[in-house]
């Protein structure tokens, strides 16, 4: 169900200052949601003073540098840097994003930076995706087939069909998607979300795949797959430019298409 | 593990248009289902008699009547124009960002202007 507040442990409060050193002028603000497990204090907002003249144009960037020269106790995910791991996905400036692939001239004012939203923090801006994975699991990320290969080759596809399947398998499973969604928010325990959607539009339209039934009968749920109402928040977040809200329009299509 | 605190939501997000159309598309959904009993009682007045009509009549009458008529005006415009762009989309068109941005924006204006063309009639 909606809720709207945040239940008391996790309401806001506010947070130390970090200024920069004297001398110092051309500064940007950074304002960091920060929690400790090991505190018994609710999550804080801290703001960081940043020397934009020696830092690098990405968010994650000013992050690092705030983590080796600030503050040591930020805690965030991140590894390749370059968009395609989905490690560092976040709230940036009110939108889910990357912030390897956001540029801090990008954002008007402060540099505003949240964990991914309604989602449980273990610490700072990590977030537990234990059911976001559970769900993509429940897709059956795979390909399935019940005919015996070809004995001489691969399952071999037209390009045309490779180009059906081309967008929605470039998905970096970043949950930013899924996290921006309210019908997501308000009820991630049976909505699959967009991004679980997308991966199994990526099988279902997969012409080397025969379990299409066996997937959508699985979706043919009030909650996996009709709690999408089209808010279209997920296709306007996604760092890599996909389209999920497609995806799940398409599905709900495959699914009236095969009553007739 | 249950003491993790819930990350901020929709105190932090930023609204794309497409979301505050969808959030409006159910208002308006609600407010539709308000508005139909005020039509089922002006019915029952009308039929009830002259006397049971006056008071309904003077009450629509009034200032905070008519507001609320054309608040109810918008109301059933909005969500009827939405409701020919979720069909849209049923059939599988106008997802690209740039295209459900514009349809957003197109459906508020039609409704606002329906709504202005409607009492600048009645009135």
């Amino acid at each position: 169900m909606a809720e709207f507040r945040l239940p008391k442990n996790s309401r806001l409060t506010k947070g130390k200052h970090f200024a920069a050193a004297d001398g110092v002028s051309n500064v940007r603000t950074f304002a960091v949601y920060r929690y400790d497990p090991s505190s018994d204090s609710n999550p804080r907002v801290d703001t960081y003073d940043v020397d934009m003249d020696s830092c690098g144009p990405m968010v994650l960037d000013a992050l690092i540098k705030i983590k080796n020269e600030i503050d040591p106790t930020l805690t965030f995910r991140r590894s390749c840097r370059e968009g395609i791991c989905g490690s560092c996905a976040m709230n940036i400036d009110g939108g889910n994003t990357l912030a390897c692939t956001r540029a801090n001239d990008e954002v008007k004012g402060d540099v505003k930076i949240y964990p991914l939203p309604h989602m449980p923090v273990v610490k700072d801006l990590v977030t537990d995706l234990t059911n976001f994975y559970a769900q993509y699991a429940s897709i059956k990320p795979w390909l399935q087939t019940r005919t015996p290969p070809p004995p001489d080759q691969e399952r071999l596809q037209s390009k045309e069909d490779q180009e059906l399947i081309n967008e929605p398998a470039a998905c970096i499973l970043c949950a930013c998607c899924s996290t921006s969604c309210p019908s997501y928010w308000w009820n991630s325990d049976r909505y699959l979300g967009p991004a679980a959607l997308l991966a199994s539009y990526r099988w279902l339209v997969d012409s080397r795949d025969e379990a299409t039934g066996e997937r959508l009968d699985e979706l043919e749920d009030p909650f996996r797959l009709y709690r999408c109402h089209t808010i279209m928040n997920c296709t306007q977040t996604c760092p890599k430019g996909l389209n999920p809200a497609k995806a799940i329009a398409e599905t709900k299509k495959m699914m009236v298409e095969r009553k007739y | 593990m249950s003491n993790r605190p819930l990350s901020p939501h929709i105190s932090i997000y930023r609204w794309p248009i497409t979301m505050a159309t969808s959030i409006l598309h159910r208002a308006t959904g609600i407010a539709n289902s308000v508005g139909f009993i005020v039509l089922a009682a002006w019915l029952f007045d009308a039929a009830a008699g002259a006397d049971a009509y006056a008071v309904f009549a003077a009450f629509m009458g009034s200032t905070i009547g008519k507001l609320l008529l054309i608040g109810w005006t918008f109301s059933f415009f909005f969500h009827f124009g939405n409701g020919i762009r979720h069909l849209i989309w049923d059939a599988g068109h106008g997802f690209e960002i740039v295209q459900a941005n514009r349809s957003s924006w197109f459906v508020l204006i039609l409704a606002v202007a329906l709504t202005a063309a409607c009492w600048a009639v009645l009135l």
